[in-house]
């Protein structure tokens, strides 16, 4: 091994192992810490510079209160609970609305595809923000969609939409789109239209041909945009707090509350740990997915 | 001149005990994993020589070019370049060059600065090289492209850009592999007879990794019919043709019946084969001795069979069967013959007259015939 | 894919178009709302642009961003290709699959998550946080990205023109600077454009990471908004997406312009 290869696979591998690796070791660390009103407001259960004993007394001392501490109080669960069932919910939302508009352009004519996708990935470079906050003046009371719905008469005074479950349900549709589209479109782009013409020649209508040939072949679009939506979703912190009312409880939220406004870096610290343990299973099934995907392809 | 050319020795230069190789591979084995790709493998190959590689996708053929580039080094074994081993020298320091298969042209570079490319690397002063390159452009007749991108020019006149720039740094030892792959089939034939002018006027080495067996014989002064990593037969390309050494080289060139039978040895060098009860034995000549009883694979080229409707007199071999099926190529015709035992055989006879009597048809019973030396016998 | 561009099809993109563009649209027109109301339509007026320019906190958050961004960004392209480089090309070495874990796991890593674990690492080793740990903490999480973009154009690369190069002299240094470098610059090129994007928008890991001292702008138009709808964020939103607007349009005409002259110089190619 050369000096120049030794190079080009250290500085990135160390600037991984330092700014990435070992922020979650600390993480794993202080979450398995005592809190203590100080700055930084944790005792270390593990004293680096005790060396070996040091480490004997950390694994004794080691205690897993903070997570039980998750376990006993009815907010942290509630608060995962409500993260899983609205990620779900709202992945099952994206894909109602993206198939369609996947599967439209897919069957557009080829002149138009190359603009079409360019509108589908325009949103995705503009300010995720600036997206969520676009929804702020419509959802509110005095919005646009109320304004809408009482000048149809389907409502005679405003309904509150903007601060409860609803918005953020719309919020997470509305900027993972994008993500749902793409991959599906992709699949779906790919699909040899002879399949469906074979299909209605075996006797099928068009629309059993669209059950049993072109959505099972579109699945692996269909899980991709799945997880692509669903596992940011359950992180979710910008749109909950935007959107979302007091009676919102979305796990990234409470992490981001109980670090900036309890000061509890323990807790907070366990509340990650745990989030990523959740988060771990759909990675992985993910990445099965993709790696499926890319030998199929091969 | 011609006084000359009558004199000079047939290009031969294998057959010469005094000759030194250019490139001797020593019991050559390269693995990957487990995979044995070639198995240990001994070869020379001459100066001037056009070598060609011949076998199936998975042979080793191209494993074995990729190590004289140095882009794979031998498990065990070595490769001498020049009586030199070549295994610790890096690719960018061999006197080889390659010319690949996709061809591998810099897309970003003009057909110019792609042929400059190697030598601008090289110790060749900055002023020499323009002229070295318009030299290359002259030689597969490039001149007007120079400024084109590879992306601008047709697919044959690519192949040209990556010969020429293979060509340029002067190699001791060009490496072909698959050049004419992804040529259409006219093109394919004209560029042949153009690689063969080339290689000539250069005098370089060419080694030419090709799956296609009559891209071979056509181009190469000696062929090497390799599988699994082995070398089955080494030899020019009519002996690989008229005596091949085992029924997968008869196979894998041309067309062949191959009848399976027992030898017993008649006298004279001679043996009989019996190969179906109650037919007359075939009458051979082996290259070598032939025990008796001995199983042996009896392989005769289509071209090699006549075929009459009569019982032929003075033939050393008649057989007789039913046409099964004829197919007319243009210029020859192939009858696919039912004998004893519902062994077919294929006789091929030359369209040589415009229209012939079609005196054979489907299911008439004809006679099949051949000469004692037609067929080769392969031990099994 | 069969085309039967139907009625169906058609409804459904342009239903699908509207939800993802008529948000944008309202934002858009109501920043030049007379009226500090953003849902009652008042008249014409330019006056939150003139308020935004004249509002020192926004021009200096806005710098602070443009500044985090420029820098990380490019940090990012560097290491990003280098790890695309070594995930691609390196074959085996010790550690590699922690290696390439770790260049994944950002991108499906929750903002909160990546922003704790920074703070924290920021805190442990006792570094200032302010404008400086900002920037390490983009490069870390856009590098992933710059990395992925390279590596899946790095995968389609025809190996055998470093090979070729190699054969023809060059050390695998050059091969790399000649060859595979220009050949994959548009995926750098873009790789970058994303990291600055990232870098531009983001709001968890910077508001984590950036201290009482710094403010980028994602920041301060969260502090702003959450207070309610303001006309001014309208005006600063017009802005942003005005010049992603046409950054986007112009890049994929210049493609499908450069996409069309290279598909007729082919045929040409094959015409003479």
């Amino acid at each position: 091994m050369n000096i120049r290869r030794l190079f080009l696979i250290l500085a990135p591998y160390a600037w991984l192992l330092v700014f990435f690796l070992i922020p979650f070791a600390i993480v794993l660390k202080i979450a398995l810490s005592d809190y203590a009103i100080s700055i930084p407001p944790y005792t270390p259960v593990l004293d680096l510079s005790a060396g070996w004993d040091g480490f004997k007394s950390f694994l004794s001392a080691l205690d897993f209160e903070n997570f039980t501490f998750l376990a006993e109080d009815a907010l942290y669960y509630t608060a995962y609970l409500s993260s899983l069932k609205i990620a779900i919910i709202s992945t099952f939302l994206t894909l109602l609305v993206g198939y369609p508009i996947a599967y439209g352009m897919a069957q557009a004519p080829d002149e138009w595809r190359p603009t079409l996708m360019m509108l589908v990935i325009l949103p995705f470079w503009t300010s995720f923000l600036i997206r969520v906050y676009s929804w702020m003046s419509i959802l509110s009371n005095e919005g646009f969609l109320n304004q809408l719905l009482m000048w149809t008469g389907l409502t005679d005074s405003s309904i509150q939409i903007l601060n409860t479950n609803t918005a953020v349900y719309i919020g997470i549709v509305y900027t993972y789109l994008p993500f749902m589209v793409l991959p599906i479109y992709s699949a779906l782009e790919k699909l040899d239209g002879s399949l469906i013409e074979a299909a209605e020649d075996l006797g099928c209508s068009r629309i059993q041909a669209f059950w049993l040939v072109t959505f099972p072949l579109s699945r692996p679009g269909v899980i991709a945009g799945s997880f692509l939506v669903f596992i940011p979703a359950l992180g979710e912190f910008v749109i909950p707090s935007l959107l979302g009312g007091s009676s919102t409880l979305m796990i990234g939220k409470v992490l981001f509350e109980e670090f900036f406004n309890n000061r509890d870096w323990p807790v907070a610290s366990a509340v990650a740990v745990v989030l990523l343990l959740i988060l771990i299973i759909p990675i992985v099934l993910f990445q099965r997915n993709e790696q499926k995907q890319r030998e199929a392809d091969q | 001149m011609d006084q000359q050319s009558a004199n000079r020795p047939v290009f031969a230069p294998w057959n010469d005990p005094n000759e030194k190789p250019l490139i001797r591979f020593q019991n050559v084995t390269k693995k990957f994993g487990e995979f044995i790709a070639i198995d240990d493998l001994t070869l020379d190959i001459y100066r001037r020589e056009f070598f060609a590689l011949l076998g199936p996708s998975g042979c080793g053929k191209t494993t074995l070019m990729r190590m004289l580039a140095g882009f794979e080094k031998p498990t065990t074994g070595t490769i001498l370049l020049d009586g030199q081993d070549i295994a610790p020298i890096p690719p960018n320091r061999r006197a080889t060059n390659m010319m690949f298969q996709s061809y591998a042209l810099f897309p970003h570079l003009s057909v110019w600065d792609n042929i400059a490319f190697g030598l601008k690397r090289s110790d060749m002063p900055a002023d020499k090289i323009g002229a070295r390159v318009e030299e290359m452009l002259r030689l597969v007749r490039l001149e007007k492209f120079a400024k084109r991108k590879p992306h601008q020019i047709s697919g044959g006149q690519r192949q040209r850009v990556a010969l020429a720039r293979s060509l340029a740094k002067a190699p001791k030892l060009l490496l072909l592999d698959e050049p004419l792959g992804a040529l259409d089939k006219k093109l394919r034939q004209d560029t042949q007879f153009e690689l063969m002018d080339i290689q000539e006027k250069t005098g370089t080495t060419f080694v030419i990794v090709t799956h296609d067996q009559e891209e071979a014989m056509t181009v190469a002064s000696r062929v090497a019919v390799m599988d699994h990593g082995r070398m089955i037969q080494v030899d020019t390309p009519d002996r690989i043709y008229e005596t091949p050494n085992s029924v997968y080289v008869a196979d894998f060139i041309g067309d062949v019946n191959i009848i399976e039978g027992t030898a017993a040895p008649k006298g004279e060098g001679m043996v009989a084969i019996a190969w179906a009860e109650g037919q007359p034995e075939i009458a051979a000549t082996p290259a070598g001795q032939v025990a008796k009883g001995a199983r042996v694979h009896f392989a005769i080229r289509p071209e090699k069979v006549a075929i009459t409707t009569e019982k032929p007199e003075g033939r050393a071999n008649a057989i007789e069967g039913a046409v099964h099926d004829i197919a007319y190529l243009g210029n020859i015709s192939t009858y696919k013959v039912e004998v004893a035992g519902g062994r077919m055989i294929k006789a091929q006879v030359a369209n040589d007259r415009r229209i012939s009597r079609r005196d054979i048809s489907w299911d008439d019973r004809v006679w099949l015939s051949f000469t004692d030396t037609a067929g080769v016998v392969l031990l099994s | 894919m069969n085309r039967r561009f139907s009625w169906f099809n058609a409804t459904s993109i342009t239903l699908g178009f509207a939800f993802l563009y008529l948000p944008m649209i309202i934002l858009v027109t109501f920043s030049f709302n007379e009226s500090k109301l953003v849902t009652v339509w008042a008249g014409f007026s330019t006056k939150w642009y003139g308020e935004l320019f004249r509002d020192q906190a926004f021009l200096n958050a806005a710098w602070v961003t443009l500044k985090v961004a420029v820098i990380s960004s490019t940090v990012a392209t560097v290491l990003g290709t280098m790890a695309a480089y070594v995930i691609v090309r390196a074959g085996r070495f010790p550690g590699r699959t922690m290696f390439s874990g770790m260049i994944y796991a950002p991108l499906v890593m929750p903002e909160v998550i990546t922003g704790l674990a920074m703070l924290l690492l920021f805190i442990t080793i006792g570094l200032d946080r302010g404008v400086f740990t900002i920037i390490l903490a983009h490069i870390t999480f856009t590098m992933c990205f710059v990395s992925v973009v390279v590596s899946s154009r790095l995968a389609t690369f025809d190996r055998s023109l470093e090979e070729a190069a190699l054969d023809l002299g060059c050390t695998p240094f050059d091969a790399f600077k000649s060859v595979t470098l220009p050949i994959i610059a548009p995926a750098v090129v873009s790789g970058w454009l994303l990291a600055f994007t990232l870098s531009l928008d983001d709001l968890v890991i910077s508001q984590f990471v950036a201290g009482p001292s710094a403010t980028t702008l994602p920041m301060k138009i969260f502090s702003s908004v959450r207070l309610g709808v303001n006309p001014q964020i309208n005006a600063l939103s017009t802005i942003l997406i005005s010049i992603v607007t046409v950054g986007v349009i112009s890049a994929s005409l210049i493609s499908k312009r450069s996409i069309a002259r290279q598909r007729a110089e082919e045929l040409a190619a094959v015409r003479t």
